[in-house]
């Protein structure tokens, strides 16, 4: 299970770096992740966390962070990130969503955090840390709480491979994250895919670009782990700052890269790359979101020696198609690369509205069977069984990914668009419902119908259109400031464009498609 | 010349909130919490204080902890080049 997969490089590579805080070059041996963790298994345990019990995380990027991971799962419990630049609410709705039993949290975030969760019902253990960096709070805080009263020594708990290891919320349609459910399992079909066809090596340095609420960061931390790797953790600030990460690419010798290709596409326009070294680069994975054309030539131009992978896949399959670039990217490709063929471990199938498998070549809904597909939906049973086929096709569970392809020859699946109102920015999964539900929470709005479009770049931009009640419609910097106290700063529309009513279809529903064409 | 200040919310009002009553921008007005402006934007933003100001940013600065407001921008400027008011 995902806990164990630290024993071996912890006991052959115990002084080698397993965590680099790219901001510091602070290093955390595998000897003392392995320390750590145990010593926040033991106070976890020491506090009742249970098996199959659910851990809060409210850190920023660090060292202290993976530790906690790994001290959760130890105790045998299913780690719950949350985005700690995301809005104090809505963080606390998701621990109180899921019950969490303890949670993690940096003192910065705990006043916010405690009257927010304190509102909803009781408040989780809390264990505090000062602040994050190179594992230093976290041994500190649980240096404190030794000294009020020893946890004992205990063994790391063996989970079954269907107890949940991380819940991973995503933005949710109905106007509330949910709770994406992945067991052990689950993980250890992904980590071990990723194993077989990446062949780390122990002298790899990944990095760790995506935060950790967010699915990428499974293949960052456990790939790299597992393999007595090094991981290079770089923060949520740095992490939208090219010319940083550039630097940042350079001087930690990162030779495995993954992130969203937007962060891509602003690396190659303004990294200023050739300035840096980026020779001990030799993968390129992207993620999350389609990669623009032109800024993948460009990027590659740039860096050509390395092998650049496409892969796809929602947070509740996590990465289930994936596509080599190859070599040379034609100058008169304008269309985006496929998402490529189904993991080997996988099986997929295209179905049409009615769920019933469509001609080869032809349009419809991918859907993924197997080992890496989620269990469900926090606590969302209806939801969990729409987001499957109904029946056991064949006597499988297929899990409808929402996202419509065709298939082109060899098993390759292009990507078409989506079947619902999800959009992704930046990687970020937004349903733009949960962007309306918010503006509907606003006095002044009367309606409110969320559009995504696409900008000059090809780039996703989220416009709202709203109309007023009243006659002075509130500022542009109101609303903006609004949407950010309930959602996360990537789902904050883009452009509000306001109207005396919103354009009806004949059977008087709010006319998106005339919203999306003309604006 | 016009106060730092000045240009930069001239900046920030013609790119990113056209239409906006200019009162309303403040000096405290939080700009990349609130998504006023995002990444890209916070990047055009510092190649124009680059500019105007003959001033080098260095990339851990573009953040919300030194550009969250026309307040901190300004100080960071001043930072840079003491020489302008």
């Amino acid at each position: 299970m995902l806990q164990h997969l630290l024993d071996e490089p912890v006991q052959h590579r115990g002084e080698h770096a397993a965590v680099i805080e790219g901001a510091t070059s602070s290093n955390l041996t595998y000897d003392k992740l392995g320390q750590l963790s145990d010593r926040l298994r033991d106070r976890l345990l020491a506090i009742g966390v249970k098996r199959g019990d659910r851990v809060g995380l409210y850190l920023r990027k660090s060292a202290d962070a993976v530790i906690s991971i790994f001290g959760a799962l130890k105790a045998g419990g299913a780690y719950v990130p949350v985005d700690p630049t995301g809005p104090a609410p809505r963080n606390a709705y998701i621990h109180n969503n899921c019950g969490v039993k303890a949670v993690i949290i940096e003192q910065k975030f705990l006043a916010a955090y405690q009257e927010e969760i304190g509102k909803l019902g009781p408040v989780p253990y809390l264990i505090v840390l000062d602040d994050v960096g190179g594992g230093v709070p976290l041994e500190e805080a649980l240096d404190a709480l030794d000294t009020q009263s020893q946890a004992a020594v205990q063994q790391t708990v063996i989970s079954d491979p269907d107890d949940l290891a991380y819940i991973l919320y995503t933005s949710g349609s109905t106007g509330t994250p949910k709770g994406v459910m992945l067991s052990h399992h689950n993980a250890m079909g992904f980590v071990d895919w990723c194993s077989q066809v990446f062949e780390p090596l122990t002298s790899d340095i990944f990095s760790s670009h995506a935060p950790f609420h967010f699915d990428l960061s499974i293949l960052d931390i456990f790939v790299s782990l597992r393999h007595g790797a090094s991981v290079v953790i770089i923060g949520e600030e740095v992490g939208k700052e090219p010319e940083g990460l550039a630097r940042l690419i350079s001087e930690q010798q990162i030779s495995v890269w993954y992130s969203a290709p937007s962060t891509l596409s602003l690396l190659a326009q303004f990294g200023k790359i050739p300035e840096h070294d980026f020779s001990k680069l030799r993968m390129v994975l992207f993620a999350g979101e389609v990669m623009p054309i032109v800024h993948l030539r460009s990027f590659k131009s740039q860096v050509p020696a390395p092998r650049y992978f496409n892969l796809y896949g929602p947070t509740e399959t996590n990465v289930c198609t994936w596509y080599e670039i190859p070599s040379t990217i034609p100058e008169d490709r304008v269309e985006p690369y496929p998402i490529g063929r189904t993991c080997s471990h996988l099986e997929s199938l295209v179905v049409d509205p009615d769920g019933q498998p469509v001609n080869k070549g032809a349009e419809g809904e991918l859907c993924i069977s197997g080992s890496n597909v989620m269990q469900g939906y926090w606590g969302l049973p209806e939801q969990t069984a729409r987001s499957f086929l109904p029946g056991e096709a064949s006597g499988r569970r297929w899990y409808r990914t929402g996202d419509i392809v065709t298939e082109l020859d060899d098993g390759i699946y292009r990507y078409i668009g989506r079947r619902d109102r999800m959009v992704k920015k930046r990687g970020y999964r937004v349903e733009l419902g949960e962007i309306e539900v918010c503006l509907y929470r606003h006095p002044a709005i009367h309606e409110a119908a969320v559009v995504a479009v696409l900008n000059e770049n090809s780039e996703v931009r989220i416009n709202a259109h709203l109309s007023i009640r009243g006659s002075e419609h509130p500022s542009l910097i109101k609303l903006k400031t609004f949407c950010s106290q309930h959602l996360p700063v990537y789902m904050v529309p883009d452009r509000f464009i306001f109207h005396d009513a919103l354009p009806k279809t004949s059977t008087d529903k709010i006319d998106y498609q005339t919203l999306t064409r003309k604006y | 010349m016009e106060s730092i200040e000045l240009a930069i919310k001239k900046h920030v009002l013609q790119n990113y909130l056209q239409g906006q009553d200019p009162n309303e921008l403040t000096e405290v007005t939080p700009l990349i919490t609130t998504g006023i402006l995002d990444s890209m934007a916070t990047l055009k933003l510092t190649l124009f204080l680059e500019e105007q100001f003959s001033i080098s940013v260095e990339p851990q600065e573009v953040s919300e902890k030194y550009m969250n407001t026309i307040e901190k921008i300004a100080e960071l400027v001043r930072s840079k080049n003491p020489s302008i008011s």
